[in-house]
């Protein structure tokens, strides 16, 4: 089975989404970050990471490798536990970890994820439909599974032919469909996006990420995107923040951050992107004198 | 998923690599257990019918594999023993299979001081023989089949247990699983739809070849007169009654079980070998 060829979306480098009108800093606020410190050891992976995400907003969160955005993205989601800091979803906090079948499902209602390898995060034993049953049993014992699961499948463009598959006799974009169509099952208020695409090709990545920007149109969901590809960030959110060796280091409005960059981390970041003209020994050379 | 089932030296050495080996294994075991579902339909006399005037007799007609010292059909014998010494395993590996896969799985997902303590009193069970337990276990409690299967089974449970919490390991940093704990499994739900039946193929591979062992150590327990009652009719008494038959010079009534014993015990091997490498290689 292959992917479907959707639209013919530009690649995520020129993406033409449009993200939804509305100033962010009008809407309530559904995701509060506090403070978050974590340390590994002598390492400082998360220092002083505060952000806030409106009601219906996409936040990015930039940097490269080891600069501490993903584990800032496992602490909201708790999968780490912060040394200290707090996140607050809707003002309750969700750092405190009570026991209990109630505060596990309110908490998994609160955030859900999308993780970076379709190929790993779902269990390759579990047909597509049982995945999204699981989940429904779980949060929605008495609703009508049937029907709901061909929702979602519908949402996310796939067929009711695909519920009967096994993750393996999917593509790559159709697997993180299904993982996309299993965070929305939980309808949670905040959807993180762990380099959702990175694992993807160039056109399908497109296809993901439009389907993304309609969920949030539709739904309302708050995004908190993950990824080092500035394209995507370009693409997909309305507020950016930069992070490097745990630290934030620049934030804004995406477009004013990308158009005219304060800090020259962040000018490093958009010089690294490869295009006519483009000089990696100079950029090596800068990353040196930084 | 890289499985290494435990084996003891002598039978590693075995390789299944062979095709028809493999195949006659099968077969062997299949033959078997018809053998001691079927036996008392298939068993010509009673087990434990005594004609004295037939003594010793060699095989004819009559009695197809000949008769024992004490008169009695050796083939009725053999088919009908064939439920107690395949019953004894199966209790065996039911047990320590199930209490191992606890606790494997237990030690594996919870980790921390919960680990520590299983693993340490399961390698604990380990460095005590089997047999000595058994024995132990059999002079406090008597006669009977349940004092030894549950002795063995105590002694085959870190054989599983070990497998298990290895594979679990390597299970459970597969990111699935956080993905279902981030949608708000528990984690006992987790391990039982998922984790588990994800491993279930290797250790029952596991609890094959244990099968084997464990048959071989209740007909060892058996020749010593330890466990079955007397008269019930089981392989490894069977080995026990026959050593005057051989000091008669008759050796029949004694080697036909014995070579039943080493034949199911190297057929269950490579078969549950087989398939350990079967999962192996269709995980990868």
């Amino acid at each position: 089975m292959r992917e479907a060829p959707m639209e013919a979306g530009p690649g995520p480098g020129t993406g033409t989404v449009t993200s939804p009108k509305g100033e962010p800093s009008m809407r309530k606020t559904v995701l509060e970050v506090l403070g978050l410190h974590r340390a590994y050891g002598s390492v400082q992976a998360v220092d002083d990471v505060s952000f806030t995400l409106a009601e219906g907003g996409s936040l990015g969160i930039v940097g490269e490798s080891g600069s501490g955005k993903t584990t800032t993205a496992r602490i909201v989601v708790g999968l780490e536990s912060a040394d200290s800091g707090r996140v607050l979803v809707h003002r309750r906090d969700r750092t405190e970890h009570r026991r209990g079948r109630a505060h596990r499902l309110a908490r998994a209602r609160e955030v859900q994820m999308v993780f970076q390898d379709p190929y790993l995060s779902l269990d390759p034993r579990t047909p597509v439909g049982a995945v999204l049953r699981e989940t429904l049993r779980l949060h929605f014992p008495d609703g009508d599974h049937d029907r709901r699961i061909a929702e979602l499948l519908e949402q996310v463009g796939l067929g009711t032919r695909e519920a009967a598959a096994l993750p393996r006799q999917l593509s790559g974009g159709q697997r993180q469909r299904v993982a996309i169509a299993r965070a929305l099952a939980v309808q949670p208020a905040v959807l993180v996006l762990d380099e959702a695409v990175a694992a993807l090709d160039v056109s399908v990545q497109a296809q993901i990420l439009n389907l993304l920007a309609d969920i949030r149109d539709e739904t309302g969901i708050g995004y908190l995107f993950i990824t080092h590809d500035l394209g995507v960030v370009r693409c997909v959110t309305d507020e950016v923040i930069v992070m490097r060796r745990g630290k934030i280091v620049e934030s804004g409005r995406t477009a004013e951050v990308l158009a005219r960059p304060r800090h020259p981390y962040t000018r490093l970041l958009l010089d690294s992107v490869p295009r006519p003209g483009w000089d990696p020994r100079g950029i090596a050379e800068a990353r040196r004198a930084l | 998923m890289t499985a290494t089932l435990l084996r003891r030296p002598g039978l590693a050495r075995i390789r299944t690599t062979r095709a028809p080996l493999q195949r006659l294994c099968l077969g062997f075991v299949a033959l078997v257990v018809l053998a001691a579902l079927l036996a008392p339909w298939l068993a010509p006399y009673d087990p434990n019918a005594v004609d004295l005037g037939n003594a010793l007799a060699g095989p004819s007609a009559d009695h197809l594999l000949g008769v024992d010292a004490s008169g009695r059909d050796t083939l009725s014998r053999l088919l009908t023993g064939a439920r107690t010494s395949l019953l004894g395993p199966l209790g065996v590996v039911a047990f320590s299979t199930l209490a191992g896969v606890a606790v494997g799985v237990a030690a594996a997902w919870r980790g921390g001081w919960l680990d520590s303590v299983l693993s340490r009193s399961t390698e604990l069970v380990f460095a005590f023989p089997g047999m000595l337990l058994a024995i132990l276990i059999v002079s406090v409690y008597g006669e009977g089949l349940l004092a030894p299967v549950i002795a063995l089974a105590i002694a085959y449970l870190p054989y599983v247990s070990r497998l298990t919490r290895s594979l679990v390991l390597a299970e459970r940093r597969r990111p699935y699983v956080e993905a279902y704990q981030v949608q708000g499994h528990s984690g006992l739900q987790i391990c039982l739809r998922h984790v588990v039946p994800g491993i279930a193929p290797v250790v029952l591979a596991q609890s094959t070849v244990n099968f084997g062992y464990a048959l071989i150590d209740l007909a060892g327990l058996s020749f010593l007169g330890l466990g079955v009652p007397a008269l019930t009719p089981d392989w490894g008494r069977m080995v026990f009654d026959g050593q005057s038959a051989i000091q008669h010079g008759y050796p029949l009534s004694a080697i036909l079980p014995c070579a039943a014993i080493v034949l199911t015990v190297v057929a269950f091997n490579v078969v549950g070998e087989r398939w350990a490498d079967q999962v192996a290689r269709r995980d990868r």
